[in-house]
């Protein structure tokens, strides 16, 4: 187990190096470069002084003396800078992540946990009407845009009954207290978190309910029937455990859409997140930043599929006895 | 309808005028029709017939197992020991479940659960059934696991299903079913998925179990070979009716409904003497029917080489006497003839 | 488990089978038109394809005249009430399918053409040019889709080409997994090692012998894939990311942020228009899977 998850991590950090590479090109490509738009920002356009700057910067040498430069910069934690917000790109990010693995870490967890659940109600009694409502559930979800959706609940939640707040991540002035503190981020949370989730609790639901079908039909239910097991235990034992498999799977795979989608409704929901960082640092042409937001989110992306794994093999031991 | 079978003081279980209806496509389709037999202590019924011909499904019916919907028990009883079966509450039956009846599957590959150890599924059906501590229980299991000659059975308890053979998981599932001494053991067709070296060792372990603990045991399968080495008595199955039953002895010797007769013909090691079926030593022609689209009369009809007129309508079971029963007017006609000569 | 089977596969073994043997696309066709969710499906999407084609010339009105006062709420002149500039929201809805379509249409064939070029040959070709290849996904995988597509578009232009290749780079991954699933499945198969001893070429083998074997999940998937092009479009126009000379759904609805408190109108019914069309495509889509895989029907 233990080298297989070294492999992981290897290969991980493989893909991290690609990301950087990526990076790279995608600036090489873009027309101009920072110099132009620093340039620009400071209103002159004298090419002597641009061309000085250039080789500051180095970018007048050759591009895989850049490609060698810019590696060795990224994997040493150098992010690079952003002139638009006078601040490193590696500080941006990490001040802005948090935000966002709070609410997909709960949009997450909570798309799963009711998913699972309508899933597994669905499937133990297939003549009913939430098997329908199921479907019926993750057609929508799978046909609403994410951001319309949040609109919608805003409408809803914070102009017609204006119970949940529709801006940003806590009260202004922010209570002073611990408990009250926490409490106003998270009813902040509950629109955001609710928007995010629904979509993928939709997807969930059927995917649960399609895996519980096929593990109630295993011979091992029969097995644990057999032994005079309760229903329940022979669902939430048995049956559970195995039918959440595909599940765990989907969710690393979709880990990357999620992010997606914070970015939205971080947006939307002006939370201080990565979402906003990055809507801003392309009104800005703030490349630094733009490709910091790419680079971080592909990392925690392969942080996570890692984590996935594991989380795989804990609850799979046929996996984990191969290494 | 008279209840054909005869029940002595020994009798633990009783199996009277059982029939299971599936609903398909909004028909009802009789699945089992007026299955009769018993059991007494210590002995082994098996239960033959091709795949398809009810035999599983009457086993799953005695332990109320039946999937439903669609299926469901339409009439009939299953005594044990003085209870019927067929009526108890949903609480009681998982009592009977693994406590009084327990049963062994065909295919051990898949019968285990993946994701938990063999001891835990072991220990899981000792507690269901005894109130006993945990440390206790997997004390049990390990023990349970010696019992069915499992080597290493201290490591072996905590492993999981795929680190076991199919023999050793087969071995396994016999454990958990001894797991609270049940009055009946059902194995349904334990041995098919298995090598024939390990086939021997898991009958010789059932026969062990008998001996030593008086557990009766069901034999289904479709291998006279199988219930040659095993049964007491025999009862054969075609589309979800008995034809034919009696002692091992007589099934063997004298059977009397055409289809058993055809069953002991593409099984020629079962006859001492060869000689006098060598001219056909083939398959029954045909297929098994189509429940949907069963024969008026007797299901058999159509692939019987003996088929007569009276077969359009559905013999009744003739006793023959001692727990000895078939049904087809063929064997009630030669009795008839026996009779009168 | 010879008899321990649930009712669907009792049913398939002893239905009535068919009286004469029917082709299986004539077999799919049958069971997808007596489906009536997927009909509905296939006649709300043939609605909205012929608003796109004949829409603005049947309705005339010009979706970027200022058709009223701004913001007006639903009445007669604009049944659907005009946005921030006055302009008229049914006139926008029905102009938007147009350019709507074509841009998730031409997107998903770009993100189809890659996906399935690479899976197909991922799977035909195995060992170490399926690995490559297989990493090459993964590396795709790992980068958040629409943050992708965003950096994209920003560091070009937001053009109607820069969009549709943003898309079709940053969408391609799961069909790309389908092919090489289908591929690698349908490859051991008996006909394809016969054609295969006949001496036929790879590409041929690829194109005509194992492509038309694997086109039932491919096409479910591109047709599902279309409806997460819609929405995919939508949020990059939502967020400004798009050519600024096409009013697509989504772009109505970005456009329209700042005012949806005020006039919900502005924003929910190019929303609407959105989610039908999807739930059209969604619905086609389970209509196809349940025709082509008729014994997993209501999983």
């Amino acid at each position: 187990m233990a080298t297989a998850l070294f492999q992981r991590i290897i290969y991980g950090m493989v893909l991290i190096l690609a990301v950087i590479v990526l990076n790279f090109l995608l600036i090489q490509a873009a027309p101009g470069d920072v110099v132009d738009v620093l340039v620009t920002e400071a209103g002159g356009g004298d090419p002597e002084i641009a061309a000085q700057i250039r080789a500051s910067y180095g970018l007048d040498q050759p591009v895989y003396v850049q490609l060698a430069k810019y590696l060795g910069n990224m994997l040493t934690g150098d992010l690079g800078y952003s002139y638009y917000r006078d601040e490193s790109v590696l500080e941006l990010l990490l001040s802005h992540l948090p935000s966002t693995l709070i609410l997909t870490l709960s949009a997450l967890l909570f798309a799963i946990f009711i998913g699972t659940m309508l899933g597994i109600y669905a499937a133990t009694r297939p003549q009913g009407v939430t098997n329908h409502m199921v479907t019926i559930f993750s057609l929508l979800g799978y046909a609403t845009p994410v951001f319309w959706m949040g609109m919608m609940l805003m409408l809803v939640f914070s102009l017609y009954i204006p119970i949940f707040p529709s801006f940003g991540f806590r009260s202004i002035p922010a209570p002073e207290t611990m408990l009250p503190r926490i409490l106003d981020i998270l009813h902040h949370l509950v629109l955001p978190t609710f928007t995010l989730s629904i979509l993928f609790l939709a997807g969930y639901s059927r995917l649960s309910r399609a895996s519980m079908l096929d593990v109630l039909g295993a011979d091992y239910i029969r097995t644990a029937r057999s032994k005079g097991l309760s229903e329940f235990v022979v669902i939430f034992k048995h049956a559970l455990k195995n039918a959440s498999l595909p599940v765990v799977t989907i969710a690393g795979l979709q880990l990357g859409q999620i992010f997606s989608g914070a970015v939205i409704v971080e947006t939307l929901f002006s939370l201080p997140g990565i979402g906003p960082l990055l809507y801003d640092s392309i009104t800005n042409h703030d490349y630094p930043v733009m490709m910091g937001v790419l680079f971080g989110t592909a990392v925690t992306v392969v942080v996570a599929n890692i984590l996935t794994d594991l989380v795989y093999r804990l609850l799979d031991p046929r996996i984990r006895g191969i290494s | 309808m008279k209840n054909p079978t005869l029940k002595s003081e020994n009798t633990v279980l009783s199996v009277e005028n059982l029939c299971v209806d599936f609903e398909i496509k909004g028909k009802q389709v009789q699945i089992l029709s007026d299955i009769s037999f018993s059991l007494e202590r210590g002995k082994t019924l098996g239960i033959i017939g091709e795949s398809g011909c009810g035999k599983s499904m009457t086993a799953l019916a005695l332990m109320r197992m039946i999937p439903s919907p669609p299926g469901r028990i339409s009439a009939g009883r299953v005594v044990l020991k003085g209870e019927d079966l067929a009526q108890a509450s949903e609480k009681r039956i998982r009592d009977i479940r693994g406590g009084e009846i327990s049963m062994i599957f065909q295919e051990p590959m898949t019968s285990l659960n993946p994701v938990f150890t063999i001891g835990n599924q072991i220990v899981e059906a000792i507690r269901r059934h005894k109130d006993i501590g945990k440390s206790e229980a997997w004390k049990e299991a390990t023990d349970l696991l010696d019992i069915v000659h499992i080597p290493a059975p201290n490591r072996r308890v905590h492993e999981y299903p795929h680190q076991l053979s199919g023999g050793m998981r087969q071995r396994v599932m016999i454990a958990i079913a001894l797991a609270c001494e049940p009055t009946v053991l059902i194995a349904d067709e334990p041995t098919t998925a298995l090598d024939v070296t390990v086939q021997a060792q898991i009958f010789d372990l059932l026969n062990e179990i008998q001996k030593d603990r008086g557990t009766c045991i069901i034999l289904i399968t479709h291998d006279f070979g199988a219930v040659a080495e095993m049964a007491d008595r025999v009862l054969v199955m075609y589309a979800g009716h008995k034809i034919e039953e009696g002692t091992l002895d007589e099934i063997i010797d004298s059977a009397r409904h055409p289809y058993t007769q055809g069953l002991l013909r593409s099984m020629p090691e079962i006859k001492v003497d060869p000689g006098d079926i060598r001219e056909s030593l083939a398959e029954i022609p045909g297929v098994v029917p189509d429940l949907l689209h069963l024969p008026e009369g007797c299901p058999f009809a159509p692939r019987c080489s003996f088929v007569m007129a009276q077969c359009q309508d559905l013999p009744h079971y003739m006793d023959l006497g001692d727990n000895r029963s078939v049904k087809c007017w063929l064997a009630q006609e030669d009795s008839r003839t026996k009779e009168q000569a | 488990m010879s008899e321990m089977i649930d009712q669907q596969d009792l049913a398939a073994q002893f239905g009535e089978k068919p009286e004469k043997p029917e082709k299986p696309w004539q077999a799919t066709a049958r069971m997808f038109y007596t489906n009536k969710a997927a009909v509905f499906g296939l006649i709300g999407f043939l609605i909205v394809i012929l608003l796109g084609l004949f829409g603005p010339i049947i309705f005339g009105a010009d979706p970027f005249d200022i058709a009223g006062k701004p913001l007006m709420e639903p009445q007669d002149a604009n049944p659907l009430g005009t946005d921030y500039l006055g302009r008229d929201i049914l006139s926008g809805v029905i102009y938007g399918a147009r350019p709507t379509m074509i841009i998730a249409i031409t997107a998903t064939v770009c993100a189809t053409v890659i996906g399935i070029s690479i899976g197909a040959i991922a799977g035909f070709y195995g060992g170490k040019i399926d690995n490559f290849l297989m990493r090459f996904t993964e590396f795709f995988q790992v980068l958040p889709s629409l943050v992708f597509a965003m950096v994209i578009v920003a560091v070009f232009e937001p053009s109607f080409l820069i969009v549709v290749l943003a898309i079709g780079t940053t969408t391609w991954t799961p069909l790309a997994r389908l092919a090489r699933a289908e591929f690698l499945k349908i490859k051991e198969r008996e006909f394809v090692l016969a054609a295969r001893a006949l001496g036929a070429q790879n590409i041929r083998l690829i194109l005509r012998v194992i492509l038309p074997n694997a086109l039932p999940p491919l096409i479910i998937a591109i047709t599902l894939r279309v409806g997460t092009t819609i929405i995919f479009e939508a949020a990059l126009s939502f967020l400004g990311l798009t050519d600024p000379s096409i009013m697509t759904w989504g772009r109505m609805i970005g456009l329209s942020r700042d005012y949806f408190f005020e006039a919900w109108w502005t924003v929910t019914f190019p929303g609407l228009a959105i989610l039908f069309t999807a739930l059209f495509i969604a619905l086609i889509g389970d209509g196809l899977n349940d025709a082509f895989n008729p014994k997993l029907r209501r999983r």
